[in-house]
């Protein structure tokens, strides 16, 4: 049986055909509110339950909750605040109203307003970061953010724009999909790069142990010489097509911005694949983690506080290819010193590609760097 | 904000408390309090788990299951 959803019920908050048609006519008479793209991505995760059981932006108390806790009021694991920031001037309406969201100019939702209150963003920062240095990225965007937090409950009017509906299922089809195959047990890997040789032993690893594997890679904001996400997609199709049992592996994105939350991250990230139906979630090194801010292994040790999460974490030390074992293995299972070992190296692989060097084939599958060769640029420009 | 937690008391047979804490020395636990939390959060969750799953109905599940096979998710 596939993970029940997080807090027990699939949450969906999509207005129904009429009201929708009702709310958009009457668009003028509600006080409107721009949002941007992190947070409109964050909506259409509520909405779709991708963050059950959210059924809003969080109020007050779940927000206290969630910074001190790792957990909603209701005692359920909840580790990343999941808020709409606004600043003093879109500040035009009272708690009791209804708003409506926007994103560039189109109404993505309506939302009741039960609460507007202030925050510390020090506090913010250091609890969820464990930092307060501007340095680390998702620092500076709670540094960035408006002075209020809104907090209420949210219906979807219209999908964001998704250039990726192709490759995008929700937690409601990704259930059905896991049930029609067979799938008791699923194991989810969470991806943000092309994939190579310590990747796919990653997953086959975990995937000798269930009976699926669903690959879910993060679509969202990227930064200068990231690859592209359409690099992504099509490198991971071409290794499912060459490497991978057809009816044991699938494929499908999710868009979400990442906080580089390190370890409370990857209970975050455990609980939205929970909520797509996966039973099980492999947190590898350094899960969600950016510069030094965590310990290599803090991603994994923290899901000890979390027996009640509902999805069980599969935990891997590093993939790397020894020359002595003439494998890829890690160090629980090779005995030989470190100058044997070549690590995979996304950093490394990227300066190949980007000299048109061959990376070697215990690096990459020379299929997935053909797919990747064959973009003009796989990687993010300015 | 203050940071604020909010706990109850509740009563256990002082064998039982005392059981306990000698099994937790030398673990990563600080206390029976914490212990226990942690026991009863594991509990009540497997519970919860057996509970029936929800169940979509049929037309919703066979309007997903058209998206699926269009997708080619499914055959």
């Amino acid at each position: 049986m596939v993970s029940k959803p997080h807090g027990g019920r699939l949450i969906r908050r999509i207005a129904a055909e009429k009201t929708r048609e009702r709310i958009l006519s009457e668009a003028e008479e509600f006080p409107k509110v721009q949002i941007r793209e992190g947070v409109a991505i964050d909506l259409e995760n509520i909405a779709h339950g991708v963050y059950s059981p959210l059924t809003g932006f969080l109020r007050s108390d779940e927000f206290q909750s969630v910074l001190d806790t790792m957990r909603l009021p209701s005692d359920l694991p909840w580790s990343i605040p999941i808020v709409l920031d606004i600043s003093e001037k879109d500040k035009t309406f009272e708690e009791g109203d209804a708003i409506l969201l926007y994103y560039k100019n189109t109404p993505i939702a309506r939302m009741h307003v039960d609460e507007i209150y202030t925050y510390d963003k020090k506090e913010f920062a250091q609890k969820v970061f464990k930092t307060i240095d501007s340095a680390h990225p998702g620092v500076a965007k709670v540094y960035a953010m408006g002075e209020y937090l809104v907090g209420g409950e949210i219906e979807l009017l219209n999908e964001l724009p998704n250039p990726y509906e192709r490759y995008t299922l929700r937690p409601v089809e990704t259930r059905v999909l896991f049930k029609e195959r067979g799938w008791e047990t699923i194991v989810a890997f969470q991806t943000r790069n092309v994939p190579h040789l310590g990747h796919e032993y990653l997953q086959k690893s975990a995937l000798a142990f269930v009976d699926g594997l669903f690959v879910n890679p993060v679509i969202g904001k990227k930064k200068k010489g990231d690859y592209k996400d359409d690099v992504i997609l099509k490198a991971y199709e071409t290794l499912f097509k060459h490497y991978y049992p057809r009816d044991a592996a699938v494929m499908a994105i999710v868009r979400y911005e990442m906080r580089y939350a390190g370890p409370r991250e990857a209970i975050h990230h455990a609980i939205m694949r929970k909520n797509f139906g996966c039973t099980h979630f492999i947190v590898g090194r350094d899960h969600a983690g950016v510069g030094n801010y965590y310990g290599p292994y803090e991603a994994q040790e923290i899901f000890q506080a979390f027996p009640d999460l509902g999805i069980t974490p599969m935990f891997f030390k590093e993939f790397f290819y020894c020359k002595r074992c003439k494998a890829i293995v890690n160090e629980r299972i090779c005995p030989h010193p470190m100058e044997d070992r070549e690590y995979f190296s996304g950093t490394k692989i990227r300066k190949m590609i980007m000299e048109g060097k061959v990376p070697p084939e215990y690096f990459m599958r020379k299929e997935v760097y053909e797919t990747i060769k064959g973009f003009e640029n796989p990687f993010v420009e300015d | 904000m203050p940071e604020e937690r909010k706990y109850t008391t509740v009563s256990i047979p002082v064998q039982l408390y005392e059981k306990i804490k000698k099994r937790i020395e030398g673990t990563g636990f600080t206390s029976v309090s914490d212990y226990v939390t942690y026991v009863l959060r594991e509990v009540l969750a497997s519970l919860e788990e057996e509970e029936k799953e929800e169940v979509f109905s049929e037309e919703e599940e066979e309007k997903v299951k058209e998206r699926l096979r269009a997708l080619g998710y499914l055959d």
